[in-house]
């Protein structure tokens, strides 16, 4: 199990780290809105996330921190 | 817990200003990474372009210096013989260093240089909002070529890396692409590498960045990624173009 934590306010949603995640785990959370205007990224399940770090290393604005 | 993946300490808090999606704040933080597993923070001096990558002396915690469109290879040379201490790299797009900067790049290259080169592709313009670059691609549609890039009228694009692997001094050529995660690391791998050249004095090291252009090419961030895949890779193929020391050690 792997720790996440998305610094929504600076989330671009643009979706990279939504495609790069093996496990199908990250998505934009629809029915949110950050202070940027866009829908941020976050986690679903993270008690299933093993901790890669795909997203963040395809995330182009350094959102996401991943612990492990 | 360990932190397995945190922002790198050579990046600044600034808020990147680039669009959704664009690859520019992955390189960025290539860069910086390389800078902090190297160690080099406090005796690194940058030096920005012009294009969309002007801003970028606010995210990087190092020095930086703007340099004139196109001048960033001659900037970074002086700083260099000035401060050959100091570890000097250059961060520069397709418009910059392949159409105004072209001959301040040879140049730079064929004397050696002991410098590092960051030299972001995505096949356009993106600043002034998508013309056609010396490297879009054959038939690609851009603001000043609305039917398509006819290599007729304007000839075929500009292939950098083997351009400067034609001359004899360049030091180290690669180029690499960030569609996806297997190739972020290996561009990791490679800018790191062209960071330990210049440290260890071996001389003029290019690192080209095949790129997306998300907003001037008309698609989704990941519909970019998959063109960069399907349609600029085959134009612009991968990998390691030069490695003079590795050659002369076999």
């Amino acid at each position: 199990m792997a720790k996440l934590t998305f610094l929504k306010d600076v989330c671009k949603g643009c979706g990279l780290c939504v495609n790069a995640c093996p496990l199908g785990l990250i998505v934009l959370e629809k029915d949110k809105i950050n202070k940027k205007g866009h829908s941020p990224a976050g986690i679903t399940d993270e008690s299933k996330c093993v901790g890669c770090a795909s997203c963040a290393m395809m995330c182009p604005d350094c959102v996401i921190t991943v612990e492990k | 817990m360990a932190v397995v993946f945190s922002k790198p300490k050579a990046l600044t808090d600034a808020p990147l200003h680039y669009c959704p999606g664009c690859t520019h704040g992955i390189i960025h933080r290539l860069v910086a990474e390389a800078i902090d597993s190297l160690g080099i923070l406090d005796r690194t001096v940058g030096v920005a372009p012009v294009g969309c990558a002007v801003m970028s002396y606010d995210y990087f915690s190092c020095d930086m210096v703007e340099a004139a469109h196109g001048r960033a290879p001659a900037v970074a040379t002086g700083l260099k013989r000035a401060m050959p201490d100091r570890i000097i790299f250059t961060y520069q797009g397709d418009g910059d260093l392949a159409s105004i900067g072209m001959a301040e790049t040879v140049h730079a290259a064929t004397r050696n240089e002991n410098i590092t080169v960051i030299f972001v592709n995505n096949a356009i313009y993106g600043m002034t909002g998508g013309q056609m670059a010396p490297t879009s691609l054959p038939g690609q549609v851009t603001q000043t070529s609305p039917y398509g890039r006819d290599v007729k009228t304007v000839g075929y694009p500009i292939k950098v890396c083997e351009l400067l692997s034609g001359l004899d001094a360049p030091e180290y050529i690669e180029r690499v692409a960030v569609n996806n995660v297997k190739n972020v690391m290996k561009a990791k791998k490679a800018i790191k590498k062209a960071f330990q050249n210049q440290i260890e004095g071996k001389g003029f090291s290019l690192i080209e960045v095949v790129s997306s252009c998300p907003t001037n090419w008309g698609m989704t961030p990941q519909k970019a990624l998959d063109w960069v895949e399907s349609d600029m890779i085959p134009y612009y193929p991968l990998g390691v173009y030069r490695d003079k020391s590795a050659k002369e050690a076999e």
